[in-house]
């Protein structure tokens, strides 16, 4: 119970925080829209084609817009020495990671609610004919880019090159679930079904995200406090 | 004492080898393959080595946050770096033999992927080390960064075995395996040598970085006073 106040209260202040000076979120709504416009000239942008590579171009945008979210996160307690005094709060490694974690969580979402019609508009594509099974796709996904990114961007928030040891750690680790991601989600916005041997890659998400927000829940403490 | 040690070692692990690769050329071609089927005498062990390293350095990085002593962080390093050209030498010489059997350098098979990605993810642990310079906190990040890359690694590897598989299937201790017992003998010699190799590498490594520490220290009172 005790925890779960300490857990609201961190998202609350972080869900606060960035709705005041929207800079995240909107330097990564801007971020995810450029790369959808340049992908576009990477390659014709027919029904056919786009339908087939699909998973993989939005799993791209989602990822690097994803980056700048997780790397504001902890960087934005630098200014103010904010981050001694959460560290300083009675608040166990774990809450502050649940915490800040559900928050990005909803940043990273809300960016790939508005690239994915983006998505549809300028690439003509009909991505709604599974719209919840997409939505799943797309929440165990960002969860497992969340949970691991929060932990990295916890680790690398005093490292000079922030912006670029984030994305260098953080990426080769995701590989899996980014693997079952964009497979999942060429197959939906092609309006398929997730059937037959597609499960696995679910069973993948599931255990993936289970993984490593238990090693993220034991490691949290570790990182922020030594 | 250390140093005998070391030399010692290093010296069995040369005799063997060298003993070893008399041994492995006069072994008959194999059918199929020909002249280059031979490196699998170095392909194979190592990746055991590699994958022998890693798991060193998960219990070293392990034991590092429980006990927070430097020489398991020390360890840490020498394990991972040696392991890493390790794995270079299992890529490169599998892509050699790619090269000569597929008539292509890389394929994008399940075990290769999984073998570049692991070796991508513990270069990632080699620049984050190099990016801290605080020593605790170093050892800290890179042990848990050690510790989300060892558990990615079998992730990885089940993730991409979905897709069809090209690499040949092991030919040992399986029961469709043909390879003789003769070969198989050569190569076990082989693993012994190149364990060896190893380990007198991860020593050396190890001590270096030791060294280092002390160094470090040193300069650091020196300051102080």
């Amino acid at each position: 119970m005790r925890f779960l106040r300490q857990v609201a209260v961190i998202t609350a202040k972080d869900l606060r925080a960035e709705m005041r000076t929207k800079e995240a979120i909107n330097a990564s709504f801007a971020f995810a829209i450029v790369i959808l416009l340049i992908l576009s000239f990477a390659f014709d942008p027919t029904e056919e084609t786009t339908r087939e590579i699909s998973g993989g171009l939005l799993w791209i945008v989602f990822t690097f817009a994803g980056t700048l979210v997780l790397n504001r996160s902890f960087a934005r307690e630098l200014p103010n020495d904010c981050l001694d005094g959460l560290l300083a709060a009675p608040v166990p490694g774990s809450a502050l990671f649940v915490g800040k974690a559900l928050a990005n969580f909803v940043f990273i979402l809300a960016v790939e609610m508005v690239a994915l019609p983006v998505f549809g508009i300028f690439y003509n594509v009909r991505w709604t004919r599974q719209f919840w099974p997409l939505m799943l796709v797309l929440v165990l996904g960002t969860w497992g880019l969340t949970a691991i990114g929060t932990v990295f961007s916890a680790l690398t928030v005093n490292i000079r090159l922030r912006e670029v040891m984030l994305p260098l750690l953080v990426y080769p680790l995701m590989i899996p679930m980014l693997l079952g991601a964009m497979r999942l989600t060429a197959l939906l916005v092609a309006g398929q079904p997730i059937a037959g041997d597609d499960t696995v890659w679910l069973r993948l998400l599931f255990g993936f995200d289970i993984i490593f927000t238990a090693l993220a829940l034991v490691l949290m403490e570790t990182v922020l406090r030594g | 004492m250390r140093q005998k040690v070391i030399f010692a070692m290093l010296a069995l692990a040369a005799i063997i080898f060298v003993r070893n690769l008399y041994v492995i050329s006069m072994l008959p071609d194999e059918v199929n393959q020909g002249q280059i089927f031979r490196i699998i005498f170095f392909h194979v062990p190592a990746a055991a080595a590699a994958m022998t390293g890693s798991a060193v350095a998960l219990m070293a990085s392990v034991l590092f946050l429980i006990k927070k002593d430097f020489f398991y962080d020390s360890l840490a390093v020498a394990v991972t770096e040696v392991g890493l050209a390790f794995l270079a030498v299992n890529l490169v010489t599998g892509s050699i033999w790619a090269r000569v059997i597929w008539g292509v350098w890389w394929a994008w098979d399940p075990r290769l992927t999984s073998a570049l990605i692991c070796w991508i993810l513990y270069a990632g642990y080699m620049i984050l080390r190099q990016a801290l310079e605080e020593p605790t906190q170093r050892a800290t990040f890179a042990a848990v960064y050690s510790i989300f890359a060892f558990t990615d690694v079998p992730i990885v590897y089940f993730s991409i075995r979905w897709w069809r598989t090209i690499h040949p299937q092991p030919v040992f201790f399986s029961k469709n395996g043909s390879f003789p017992a003769d070969w198989l003998r050569a190569l076990l010699v082989n693993v012994v040598a190149i364990f060896l190799f190893y380990a007198v590498l991860t020593m050396i490594r190890l001590r270096q970085e030791q060294t280092q520490r002390e160094i470090d220290y040193l300069r650091r009172t020196a300051h102080a006073m």
